[in-house]
């Protein structure tokens, strides 16, 4: 039997640790123990089916949250895992999605409608209302501006090109068709998403 | 995708070029393992890095970037040469026999009908030679000079190996290897599939680059297989479905798109796009556009779209340029054309070249929305963040809205994957504070809009007051309300041509095959037709069988189009209607209809017999060789440099200064001035993603800042060396538009290559990390990149410019 | 595998203790094993995420010194790390080998071996070896009994960590958070039996692709572990990011064993610790008997020449 010690363990050993374990030899060790497997994090939580919001391939994932959307309780997701009824992922996932609970509960989220004034070097909290108005605002006079229905060569175009919109890959398909229907009826061409980035 | 991942496992040859597939899609590569230890299939990697992807590969390639198109040309050229296609197919599934017009020609790298003053194409000689039946002349002896096959094999003959081997900086026996590779797919029972990413749509060339592997593939037969297809692994979760919901300048959903100003007559719009047969009694469906575009006005304008007023076809916005992408956008945005700009889930300070020009151009906005659930760099463009962003705010008068909003995890909906599938999905929790889903942030501005419009009056009022909105709970329109309206609905009873009823007033539209020009259907995305029927929301099904064995999970969710998961199908069968082989069975005729493992992509009644071919989308029924006037930039795929080159010229067409680079890429004059020479940035950089990271999002996820905490870039021990750089030294990457600071990773993984006889050291530069969020602050990568985009897509050349590396 | 498999009657061993576990309900219970598989590595580190969320482990945001490494090495808050290595054969084919490195569930656990607080460390029946540490005083022998090591000592906490196999999960019938989200199946998850036989299967793999040195790394040192490897280049363990060829539990922890084992009261206990540690100063040179309950404190070993070096390979891992 060939045994090897390293200086390294060597200090190891005569490192940090010594007093408790000292104490512990001292006769105070504790009772002979029993195991103790940790608690199941996963028990009675609420499973949601959802797809990675990252990449293109869609795994499945499950979504766990604390809370059974009673009524006095607000749910919390807590953990998430992959779905192994997907036909791609099979309950893998990768870096990004194993981590993605991270995103979720961001300490970047944003929580409050903002604005920052002209000039300013500060983010002042607004209310919905105030912003829609002011945007909604700002449109209608930029659109009432510089809306084309006509062009130098006297073809109706009925467009609208000092304004532009990006929209996110990332949201839904409900959320870009209506958001298309929307940007459309303005008159607004300058209109992309991320596929041509 | 043509095909899907699960597909992947039944190929025989992976060839990941042009991506990094372990990188970026890590779950989907899985089915790159599962092919190699279920058909003892073989990955190969071409990449400038020796790769993630390369570390499980069987056979790793080095090459300079942006030069995949020689690489790619040589291979047909060696195919043809030596005779190792797939005869049966090429002859009947392509257009290999048809007969190009006299007039068209290729000299001196440009295609005829170039005008160096706009940078365009007039493409009239690009096109086939058309008889007195309207149909395309043909040889299907493939002798004819002027057929496809004979020209294909003229331009690229001069993709000679020498050629290959001297611009790619690929050794010989490397590219001698990948090619026998390859050719061994030729035969019917061998199948490659060809996975690619960015890393060929962000060339000035990538579109071309693309096609070029379209017809390698055509030329093996290995289009519409099982494990066959050219297959993009798309970057976002949902980028697929914004691409086919036409949420793009020029578009409309269903890959419909908008007019051009001169298109002033309804009708000769809506030929123009209904395209007819080039060769006899071929399927070519787009010719039935006016039943997309007819139901989509329907959708969106109701009982105001009548054929009275053209279906409201002056309500839609018409195009004074050939379309409004974002380099134009930002360009105009410049010049101080644009007043508003909205950003709804996008960062663009992050995600476009030219950071400083960015920068300069956000600040002559009056107004910027951005829609986030983060707080990103983009939203913040104004803050000074020191040495990452050291603007000073006082000097930027633009309003910045902040609206927060939810992330998949707190809405329902669906997505779309690369492999066309449309996934239902559900919240989980609400979302934090006052967060809301952007469908919401969307009908509140609408409708302020909509009151503004109706109390004030305005700028030409009538799409606004008028647009549909067809939502129980108006400010709150729900998912699935959307899901149904994109699906479809008849208005009126619809019957086929024998007068059978297929559907009744009022139903949901089994599938785009019910849609009608009449007014009597009203549908919101063509391709999305069958997505949620009178049988409810099949993107919902979760039934994940596997009936033949062979990845086909037809009731997994949904596909467009009709569920089909191969695109093409038709081609996995000879031409009398059996399967190529037993192993690449995929559908096949019975001797009534076409039947198999996957929904036929064919009328499923017509006999083979009947000859059609298996490219019903194609006028010609077949896989084009020849695209016709369907790309800027020729019909054959040709060389470019990347407008940053490291060797300054064009071996190819050394002495054309025209034929440099892309003649026909998206440039501005006021940018070309930022284009570097190799003479003062000598090295040839190249941007990519982390597989721990996803573009800007995930420094905001701690356990993925864990994972890769700091910026670095990776150089070659070759570079390390000459400039005495070290593993983790700190190092300067400077290019004619800015610099980033980052830790150099000193790796074997790139190697020096000798491109026309020069040295060239190649640079990769991640593009994570910005001033927002919890990893380590840096300058943001496209500080670096220039502002000049792809011919056809506008996608900026991300991949390949010109940069000095410097030790701090 | 049965899912309860790991309950109160099924602690095979524990540290400090000589105590006899409960042994009659061990029906079914099955050895389980972690297999990794190399050649089928990406290094995407979706392990090392999936193993962080599962146990609630965030480190700290730290640094890139150059390497594709983060964390750069196994923390109290890190129980796994992929170590990326450029290995360039005699031919300057160049291969990118990328190791998952976390606790390996010895048979013969040094950790436990060496581990003084009785119960702070057990066996399962099903080859699990985790840390409970409710009772573990923070000494850091267990690091020392490590021949691969993985034990750190938490500064928070002054308490031992490391991969547990995901006894929680494997207790609930699942596997462990790694093995779930591994995108390309490089890492399994079955009985002992399974894993063996999917490791020869994948080593055969292997040979036929040309890797005629494949092979299976579960070192007999320790009695096997219940995570093994299947490395393309078996024969070199080294390029592996030092994966030691031949881990042997040191021989100091026997020697302490048999210090400290007949220890009754603190006077000796100090006594005895002083006198243990000037003998460790001087390095170990004597090896302790098979049976450590006959040794006595003062006279427990006899001479082995082999273990004089305390430079050997262990010691000079990043």
């Amino acid at each position: 039997m060939t045994l090897r010690v390293t200086r390294r363990q060597f200090f190891k050993l005569g490192a940090a640790g010594m007093a408790t374990s000292s104490m512990a030899m001292m006769g105070f060790a504790p009772e002979p123990a029993v195991a103790s497997v940790r608690h199941f994090k996963l028990t009675g939580a609420k499973i949601t089916r959802n797809n990675c919001t990252y990449c293109s391939v869609g795994c499945g994932l499950l979504l766990y949250s604390r809370g059974d959307e009673s009524i006095n309780n607000v749910d919390d997701i807590y953990h998430v895992e992959g779905d192994p009824d997907h036909p791609v992922s099979r309950g893998s996932l990768c870096p990004k999605g194993a981590g993605i609970l991270d995103f979720i509960k961001s300490r970047s989220r944003l929580s409050h409608p903002m604005v920052r004034e002209p000039g300013s070097s500060e983010w002042k909290r607004i209310s919905w209302d105030e912003a829609l108005d002011r945007i909604a605002r700002h449109m209608k006079n930029d659109r009432d501006e510089n809306f084309v229905t006509q062009d130098e060569n006297g073809n109706t175009v009925n467009h609208w090109l000092t304004a532009g919109f990006l929209a996110a890959s990332a949201s839904s398909n409900e959320t870009g068709y209506l958001t298309h229907k929307v940007v459309r009826s303005l008159g607004m061409l300058a209109f992309d998403n991320q596929a041509r980035v | 995708m043509t095909n899907h991942w699960v597909d992947i496992r039944n190929a025989n040859l992976i060839l990941s070029m042009g991506g990094n597939s372990a990188e970026a899609h890590p779950v989907g590569f899985r089915w790159v393992m599962e092919a190699k230890y279920r058909n003892n299939a073989k990955l190969v990697t071409v990449d400038p890095r020796f790769t993630r992807t390369g570390a499980v590969a069987d056979f790793t390639a080095e090459i300079r970037t942006g030069t995949d198109i020689i690489f790619l040309g040589g291979l047909i050229s060696h195919l043809i040469e030596t005779d190792q296609i797939q005869h049966e197919y090429v002859r009947n599934y392509t257009d290999a026999a048809l007969i190009v017009r006299e007039d068209f020609g290729f000299h001196d790298g440009l295609f005829t009908g170039f005008e160096p003053v706009t940078g365009t194409y007039d493409k009239d000689t690009w096109h086939y030679e058309i008889n007195d039946e309207g149909f395309a002349r043909r040889d299907d002896t493939l002798q004819h000079p002027r057929c496809v096959y004979q020209l294909m094999r003229k331009h690229y003959s001069r993709y000679t190996l020498d050629m290959v081997e001297t611009v790619c900086g690929m050794p010989r026996h490397k590219i001698q290897r990948i090619w026998d590779m390859v050719a061994e797919t030729a035969v019917p029972g061998q199948t490659m599939t060809i996975l690619y990413a960015l890393g060929w749509t962000q060339h000035s060339i990538g579109s071309q680059i693309i096609r070029a592997a379209a017809m390698v593939q055509l030329l093996l037969g290995n289009m519409g297989m099982v494990g066959g297809g050219v297959n993009a692994l798309r970057g976002h979760s949902n980028i697929q479905g914004l691409t086919d919901l036409g949420l793009l300048s020029n578009l409309l959903p269903g890959y419909m798109s908008l007019a051009q100003a001169e298109e002033q007559d309804y009708r000769e719009y809506i030929e123009k796009r209904t395209r007819e047969p080039l060769l006899p009694d071929e399927v070519s469906y787009w010719r039935h556009y006016e039943r997309f575009h007819v139901s989509l006005m329907k959708a969106w304008f109701g009982d105001a779209a009548t054929e009275a007023n053209n279906w409201c076809y002056d309500w839609l916005p018409k195009l004074s340029e050939p379309l409004y992408d974002v380099l134009h956008t930002f360009h105009r945005m410049h010049n101080g054309e644009i007043n508003g700009y909205f950003c709804q889930g996008f960062n663009p300070l992050a995600s476009f070249p030219h950071k400083a020009k960015i920068t300069e151009s956000l600040s002559k906005l009056k107004y910027l929305v951005v829609m986030d659930p983060l707080a990103t760099e983009t939203s913040e463009f104004w803050k000074n963040y020191g040495e990452y962003n050291p603007v000073n705010p006082e000097e930027i008068q633009t309003e910045v809205f902040s609206l927060p909003t939810t992330c998949f995890a707190e809405e329902d909906g669906a997505i779309v994957n690369s492999a066309r599938w449309l996934q239902w999905h559900w919240a989980a929790a609400p979302p934090p504070g006052e967060a809301r889903p952007d469908v919401e942030i969307m009908a509140g501005l609408f409708h302020r809009l909509q009151y503004m419009y109706r109390e004030e009056g305005g700028a030409f009022p009538d799409p606004i007051l008028n647009l549909t909105w067809y939502y129980r709970q108006p400010a709150f329109p729900g998912p699935s309300e959307l899901a149904r309206e994109y699906n479809g609905w008849a208005l009126r009873d619809v019957y086929d041509e024998n007068r059978n009823l297929v559907c009744r007033a009022g139903e949901q539209l089994p599938d785009f095959g019910a849609l009608r020009d009449d007014g009597s259907t009203s549908c919101g995305c063509w391709i999305f037709s069958g997505s949620w029927t009178e049988e409810g929301n099949q993107m919902a099904r979760r039934d994940n069988s596997d009936p033949y064995g062979i990845g086909m999970t037809l009731g997994w969710a949904w596909a467009w189009p009709v569920n089909r998961r191969i695109l093409y199908n038709r081609a996995s069968a000879r031409p009398d209607g059996t399967p190529w082989t037993r192993e690449k069975a995929l559908i096949w005729w019975n001797g009534t209809r076409w039947v198999g493992a996957d929904i036929p992509d064919f009328p499923k009644q017509s006999p083979p017999s009947a000859g059609l071919g298996p490219f019903i989308m194609n006028q010609t029924g077949r896989g084009q060789l020849f695209a016709r006037d369907r790309m800027a930039e020729g019909p054959f795929p040709e060389h470019y440099e990347p407008f940053e080159s490291p060797i300054g010229m064009n071996p190819l067409n050394p002495d054309n200064p025209l034929a440099k680079n892309n003649p026909a890429a998206r440039v501005f004059e006021e940018d070309r001035e930022n284009f570097a020479t190799f003479e003062e940035f000598p090295h040839a950089a190249t941007t990519y993603r982390l597989t721990e990271h996803f573009h800007f999002w995930t420094t905001h996820a701690l356990l993925n800042a864990i994972m890769q905490p700091e910026k670095f870039v990776e150089i070659g021990t070759g570079l390390a060396e000459e400039l005495g750089i070290e593993r983790g030294d700190r190092v300067r990457v400077v290019s004619k538009r800015g610099h980033v600071d980052a830790v150099a990773v000193v790796t074997k993984r790139i190697r020096t290559l000798q491109v026309a006889g020069k040295t060239v050291h190649q640079v990769g530069i991640p593009l994570h990390w910005g001033f927002k969020g919890v990893a380590k602050k840096a300058h943001l990568t496209n500080e670096l990149t220039p502002f000049v985009g792809d011919a056809n897509t506008q996608t900026p050349e991300f991949k390949s410019f010109l940069v000095r590396v410097e030790k701090l | 595998m049965r899912g309860d498999q790991i309950n109160l009657q099924n602690i095979v061993a524990r540290s400090a203790s000589n105590a006899p576990s409960p042994q009659i309900r061990d029906g079914g219970v099955e050895e389980v094993t972690k297999l990794i598989d190399v050649s089928r590595c990406i290094g995407c580190k979706a392990c090392q995420v999936a193993c962080s969320e599962w146990n609630d482990l965030r480190d700290e945001v730290g640094e890139c010194v150059g390497v594709y490494d983060n964390p750069l090495d196994l923390t109290p808050n890190t129980w796994e790390v992929m170590r990326f290595n450029e290995y360039e054969d005699e031919q300057g084919n160049l291969e990118w080998l990328i190791r998952k490195d976390n606790c390996m569930h010895c048979e013969e656990p040094g950790c436990l071996e060496a581990c003084p607080a009785p119960g702070a460390i057990v066996k399962y029946a099903n080859g699990i070896v985790d840390f409970n540490s409710e009772h573990c005083i923070g000494c850091g022998y267990c690091v020392a009994g490590c021949p691969f090591d993985i034990p750190r000592i938490s500064e928070k906490d002054e308490k031992a960590y490391k991969c547990t196999l995901c006894s929680d999960r494997v207790f609930h019938g699942l596997e462990p958070a790694c093995v779930k989200s591994c995108p390309t199946g490089s890492i399994m998850f079955g009985t002992r039996e399974d894993m063996h036989e999917l490791a020869a299967a994948r080593t055969d793999f292997l040979k036929g692709r040309g890797y005629e040195k494949a092979g299976i790394y579960d070192p007999a040192g320790v009695g096997g572990t219940h995570v093994i490897y299947v490395l393309q280049h078996a024969d070199k363990p080294e390029i592996y990011g030092n994966l030691p060829e031949d881990p042997r539990i040191s021989p100091m922890v026997d020697a302490w064993k048999g210090v400290t084992k007949p220890l009754m009261s603190a006077a000796v206990g100090l006594a005895a610790l002083t006198g243990f540690f000037h003998y460790a100063i001087k390095g170990p040179k004597e090896e302790p008997e098979d049976d450590p309950d006959e040794r006595t404190a003062t006279a427990a070993v006899r001479t082995d020449e082999e273990s004089a070096s305390p430079d050997s390979q262990e010691g000079d891992r990043p």
